[in-house]
């Protein structure tokens, strides 16, 4: 089992027949995604590597039944996607795309208050991949192995390192899901633990969190509650100076607020394990 | 962009809202003029910080000499970081009233919240800690913006209800910089009422996005280059790179923002200090890791380089030989330690070792390495 992505999951990549959306539609249908059709405006009709093209994504729902997406599309545009994507009824639709201006991404999470279905994963994120299932978006699948480890992180290489060393350790994972660097965007990590709360396959947890925010320090409270996962928590940027934005837009400490002190003694507070470094995350999981 | 204070007036002038008089001073003898023309002025410091008055930022003159004297001493002095690049001469404001108005994102909204309080002049921050009910909030609709009635209900709950009418013009006017520019923060305060009752901007914040940057091109040439108080951060974004510059003696570059802020922090742990923060993004190819390692090596303070780089798609035999060719090309004389992972890590890692490049297997062990070698 696993969270967000099953065997019924049929997926359409918006921006297809861009370089980046090519290339990964293919990694998807290497590790078994159905991949059921591209949307490029203008090019309904035609293929692509195989894969069906439509102009919209209401059409591509009606000729396929796709009810996912994994959007591509350049920054100015990207926006508009997700909109369409949900209006036209997808239930999982994960942002790849990096450089969204946030008064559209304002725009975008008010607007999915009238599409309760429509899960977002994203901006900025590298989607989500269950092992032996399939992937939306651009997770290396090399370094995953099928296990009990649910990871939820805000940054994507970082994730890589993590279930490559958890594989290398001999813990597999359950799904990996990227919510994105930026600091408004969709599923944040009390949803997606939620999620894994309810997933029996899941019995650990990873949170990669960093600067920035306070969905961590959300998350920790929620984790208080009671779990029945054994979590552990990693967070970035301890050393980050006041004010500066570290590459990812959400990347930033104001005033004290998003610090990554505050998030390490939130998780301490709710018996959550803090790793300080990326070894002691595979560490304290295989002891947890 | 963090605008600096005229160029926040400017862009609050151009939509409608009321500023005092004032004119920019690139020199003391600007100053003098600009003090003739307007009479007694303050002469404020331009940075994009806080905290200016008390480092002696702001001085209030009443003769032409007073401001060239007052420019020679501010133009050039460091507050927080920021070396001053020239000073706002302003014209003194008859004030009745100073209230606060602003608005930014709430990040765990994930709305735009606007804010209006009577106590103004004062930290929000503070105000927001002692006595949050002084403040009046909103989060307005992100597709059709406030509307009037709102807007009253924001002014009366903030018991500024006698000045309502005028209160909710100057409002509309500030919540344009959102849809027109942008902005994720603007503040007004002190926003001033008179004793007549005009209402006029006595400071001005305004934050855009920079991710939006392509919708307002002109916005950037006009104001960009001089906020550019950072050269080598100015040098690399020339090259499109995502650099920050941090005061330590240890350059950085990672694959990822979350792997490279990871990195900072395991210099730090291992008793160094980084002396940048550059994301080269995931594919970590060898023309940007050349641009990265040429604008680290502009700076004198770095006595070496720690690469940390996850191959994720790209393979790390790639990597290495794009690591290899980089230093080559720059002739790199400086200590230079290479934490490389993930696709093809062993071939990569037997390349850096046959060029004479350190590889330092887990990321901790790379760090404490490349802190030792520049001890």
């Amino acid at each position: 089992m696993s969270i967000l992505l099953n065997a019924n999951t049929k997926v359409l990549v918006q921006g297809l027949t861009g370089r980046e959306g090519s290339f990964h539609a293919q990694q998807m249908q290497a590790l078994g995604t159905q991949v059921v059709g591209g949307v490029v405006p203008g090019r309904g009709g035609s293929e692509h590597e195989g894969i069906p093209v439509f102009d919209t994504v209401a059409d591509a729902v009606r000729e396929t039944g796709a009810n996912a997406s994994g959007i591509f599309v350049p920054a100015p545009y990207a926006a508009d996607a997700i909109l369409e994507a949900a209006a036209a009824g997808l239930t999982l639709i994960a942002c790849i795309t990096e450089g969204i201006p946030i008064q559209d991404m304002i725009r975008v999470k008010d607007f999915l208050r009238a599409y309760p279905d429509a899960r977002l994963l994203g901006p900025n994120c590298p989607g989500l991949l269950t092992p032996g299932v399939g992937k939306i978006g651009i997770i290396p699948q090399r370094f995953s192995s099928p296990g009990p480890v649910g990871i939820v992180a805000r940054s994507g290489t970082l994730t890589y390192e993590t279930m490559g060393a958890l594989t290398e350790a001999g813990m597999g994972q359950s799904t990996i899901v990227g919510i994105g660097g930026d600091p408004v965007n969709g599923m944040d990590f009390v949803d997606v633990i939620a999620m894994f709360e309810q997933d029996p396959e899941t019995t650990h947890l990873a949170i990669i969190g960093e600067i920035g925010g306070s969905d961590e320090e959300r998350a920790a409270e929620v984790l208080g509650r009671g779990t029945r996962l054994k979590a552990v928590a990693f967070i970035s940027g301890r050393t980050a100076p006041e004010g500066k934005r570290m590459g990812h837009a959400g990347a930033i400490v104001s005033g004290n607020r998003g610090t990554a002190k505050s998030k390490e003694e939130a998780f301490r507070a709710a018996g959550v394990a803090v790793a300080e470094t990326t070894d002691q995350i595979v560490e304290l999981l295989t002891k947890a | 962009m963090k605008l600096l204070e005229y160029q926040a007036k400017e862009v609050l002038a151009g939509l409608g809202i009321e500023i005092p008089a004032g004119r920019v001073a690139r020199t003391p003898q600007e100053a003098e003029a600009a003090c003739r023309e307007l009479g007694p002025v303050a002469v404020k410091a331009q940075v994009p910080v806080g905290g200016r008055g008390k480092a002696g930022g702001i001085a209030v003159v009443e003769t032409p000499e007073q401001a060239r004297e007052a420019a020679e001493r501010i133009i050039g002095m460091d507050i927080k970081g920021f070396k001053v690049p020239l000073v706002y001469c302003e014209t003194a404001l008859e004030i009745a009233r100073e209230v606060y108005l602003g608005f930014t994102v709430d990040r765990d909204a994930r709305a735009n919240i606007l804010m209006l309080s009577a106590k103004g002049g004062m930290d929000i921050e503070q105000v927001a800690e002692e006595s949050p009910e002084a403040i009046a909030r909103l989060f307005p609709n992100p597709w059709r913006g406030p509307l009037d009635f709102e807007l009253t209900q924001l002014v009366f709950e903030s018991g500024l209800g006698e000045h309502a009418r005028a209160l909710t013009a100057v409002i509309k006017k500030l919540y344009r910089a959102i849809p027109d520019f942008d902005a994720l923060t603007a503040e007004i305060n002190p926003l001033v009422i008179t004793g007549e009752g005009r209402v006029i901007a006595g400071d001005a914040k305004l934050e855009t996005d920079e991710n939006a940057d392509f919708r307002h091109r002109d916005l950037v040439e006009k104001y960009g280059a001089i906020l550019e108080t950072d050269e080598l951060e100015a040098e690399a974004k020339r090259r499109k790179l995502t650099y920050v510059s941090l005061d330590g003696e240890i350059g950085i570059i990672g694959n990822g923002a979350g792997l490279c802020m990871g990195t900072l922090d395991l210099v730090a742990r291992a008793g160094g200090k980084a002396a940048n923060f550059c994301d080269i993004g995931g594919g970590a190819r060898a023309e940007v890791v050349q641009n990265a390692m040429d604008v680290i090596t502009m700076n004198p303070r770095v006595k070496g380089i720690l690469i940390n780089v996850f191959g994720g798609i790209t393979r790390g035999d790639e990597v290495a030989r794009g690591l290899v060719q980089a230093r080559d090309n720059l002739q790199l004389k400086l200590p230079l330690v290479v934490r490389l992972s993930g696709t093809n890590q062993e071939e990569g890692r037997e390349i850096l070792k046959e060029n004479g490049i350190e590889p330092g297997t887990s990321a901790w062990e790379a760090a404490q390495k490349i802190v030792e070698m520049t001890r």
